[in-house]
């Protein structure tokens, strides 16, 4: 059963100019799903439409059936929709312990200490740096704890702009290696990366974005292989049958 | 040679900090600088006027010109202010940083503050008043230093404000996404804050405290409409010296900057007290823009 539903999502940074022009993609409970597509194809705007960051003019999002399409950005979070942005994904003038603490701001005051340290027993880097300023941590750390922060909600789908860009191959064997202990755990990922390979490794199903909209949508682990991937990826093919 | 610009350096500086305290939330927070925010404390002394005029007068408390009418028509000035200050957010700046352009907010700051000067003059005209006209004594309080109730009182005040305020930011739920927002509003939206809020809160602090600032302006010296004006550029100054956006960083700003205009006058002269904010507001944008306390843009 799909968890989050996108139906012909339009939407773009400046009214009558859109990025993403009628996507449609779904992701099914526990089952990563991987967004490729070249350069400009729309990846990271379509995800940043479905957390509310770039404005929708046409389509739909549904999350457990229930229409988020107008939700604003901060109250997705407490539908159940977790983003971690690529790039600036953490407060860097404060410490681990308050980028945590202000990403459980939206949980009861009781649970917020349970939840803070139940993030550091699945994430024990973190847990010895938790009084360190958030910008002095590494580019891998950061993932993490980008990673961490959007798990502390319990949320039921996590969606991930390019979590390997800038990490190391050893760094990003480790963030997906998590990736899939994340998923093992219940969680839906929707996972937009350049490294195809890596991605497609983890992955359950495979979105090939061109200009805007699906153009291929198939089992991530032979996708790799497939001819069409590079086709899409070059532009040679801008729809598959 | 008397130490007591020290003193009175210190009192000018409370004043300046507390009023910088709003100048700089307001830049990290909402990206813009704030030109009407003198005005708020001008709005704030003369709200508590009114509010002292309705409990019939203030009495003297002990020693001090003001008693406990006074304390109470601040704490209702500072709601008062924070209320104008919210209204005028809605009504005008809130709709011009939809567009994007701070530009366009900080010159409409320009007229708001005008605006509001104006508005005061009309109601209240240009003479100075006063909370109270009694002349207080003022007592040695060591190394040929001077100090009257009135400017301890304020004193103390300034730290219980400046110590809540800090232990807000710091400690408190609210305070830590007013942090957040400031380093990044995008991801601020992702992880849950609500900016309506953060921007409510923003407003609310910095205009009350404004009030605070302009109160004890109007206590210690007088109340006019044109104080707030007076007080703008060492305001901006200090927050600009201390570093956009740090709380700590503005209250010491405005202790250097009310220090150094205090020790203008008792060793340069009297008419050079006003340059001295510009020159430290020039020294610090050549030498260290980010200031004392501030990070640089990444």
């Amino acid at each position: 059963m799909s968890i989050l539903q996108v139906r012909e999502l339009v939407a773009g940074y400046e009214p009558g100019l859109s990025i993403v022009k009628g996507a449609s993609i779904y992701a099914a409970e526990a089952e990563i799903v991987v967004i490729l597509g070249p350069n400009g194809a729309g990846k990271s705007s379509l995800i940043k439409a479905i957390a509310g960051l770039v404005t929708i003019t046409g389509g739909q999002v549904l999350l457990d059936g229930v229409d988020i399409t107008k939700v604003p950005a901060h109250l997705k979070i407490r539908a159940g929709l977790a983003f971690v942005p690529q790039t600036d994904n953490i407060f860097p003038l404060m410490t681990v312990a308050e980028n945590l603490a202000v990403a459980a701001g939206i949980l009861p005051r009781a649970q917020t200490a349970a939840r803070i340290d139940e993030v550091f027993v699945s994430f024990p880097d973190l847990a010895r740096q938790r009084a360190l300023m958030a910008g002095s941590l590494s580019g891998g750390q950061r993932q993490m704890l980008a990673v961490a922060r959007a798990l502390i909600v319990r949320p039921r789908v996590l969606m991930l702009d390019e979590p390997s860009a800038g990490l190391s191959p050893k760094l990003v064997e480790q963030v997906f290696a998590q990736l899939c202990d994340i998923r093992q755990a219940g969680l839906t990922i929707v996972l937009v990366e350049q490294n195809a390979r890596a991605a497609l490794a983890i992955g359950d199903r495979a979105y090939v974005l061109v200009e805007g909209r699906e153009a291929h949508e198939g089992p991530a682990r032979t996708l790799w292989n497939d001819p069409i991937l590079a086709d899409l990826y070059l532009g040679q093919r801008r729809h598959a049958s | 040679m008397t130490l007591q610009f020290l003193l009175d350096g210190l009192i000018a500086g409370s004043m300046i900090g507390l009023g910088a305290i709003g100048v700089t939330l307001t830049y990290s927070i909402l990206r813009f600088s704030n030109f009407a925010h003198g005005d708020f404390m001008a709005w704030g002394a003369y709200a508590a006027l009114a509010v002292v005029g309705v409990l019939g007068g203030s009495t003297p408390m002990g020693p001090l010109s003001f008693g406990l009418p006074l304390l109470l028509a601040m704490v209702a000035a500072m709601g008062l202010t924070a209320l104008l200050a919210l209204a005028l957010d809605a009504l005008l700046f809130a709709r011009l940083r939809a567009r994007g352009q701070s530009i366009i907010v900080v010159m409409a700051s320009f007229g708001a503050s005008m605006a509001l000067r104006s508005l005061l003059e009309f109601l209240f005209t240009s003479q100075p008043t006063y909370f109270s006209r009694a002349i207080q004594m003022a007592q040695p309080v060591g190394f040929g230093m001077r100090i009257t109730a009135d400017q301890g009182a304020l004193l103390i005040l300034t730290l219980v404000l400046v110590t809540g305020m800090h232990l807000f930011v710091q400690r408190s739920r609210r305070g830590r996404e007013m942090r957040a927002y400031s380093q990044n509003p995008a991801l601020a939206q992702v992880v849950g804050i609500d900016v309506a809020a953060v921007v409510r809160a923003t407003w609310v602090i910095g205009a009350a405290l404004a009030c605070a600032s302009g109160v004890m302006v109007g206590v210690l010296v007088q109340i006019r409409p044109l104080m707030g004006l007076d007080l703008l550029l060492p305001i901006f100054a200090a927050a600009i010296l201390g570093g956009i956006g740090s709380v700590p960083g503005a209250v010491l700003g405005g202790l250097i900057i009310g220090l150094s205009e205090a020790a203008a006058v008792q060793f340069v002269g009297a008419e050079w007290r006003a340059a001295v904010a510009f020159v430290i507001l020039m020294a610090v944008l050549l030498v260290r823009p980010m200031g004392l306390f501030g990070v640089a843009e990444r």
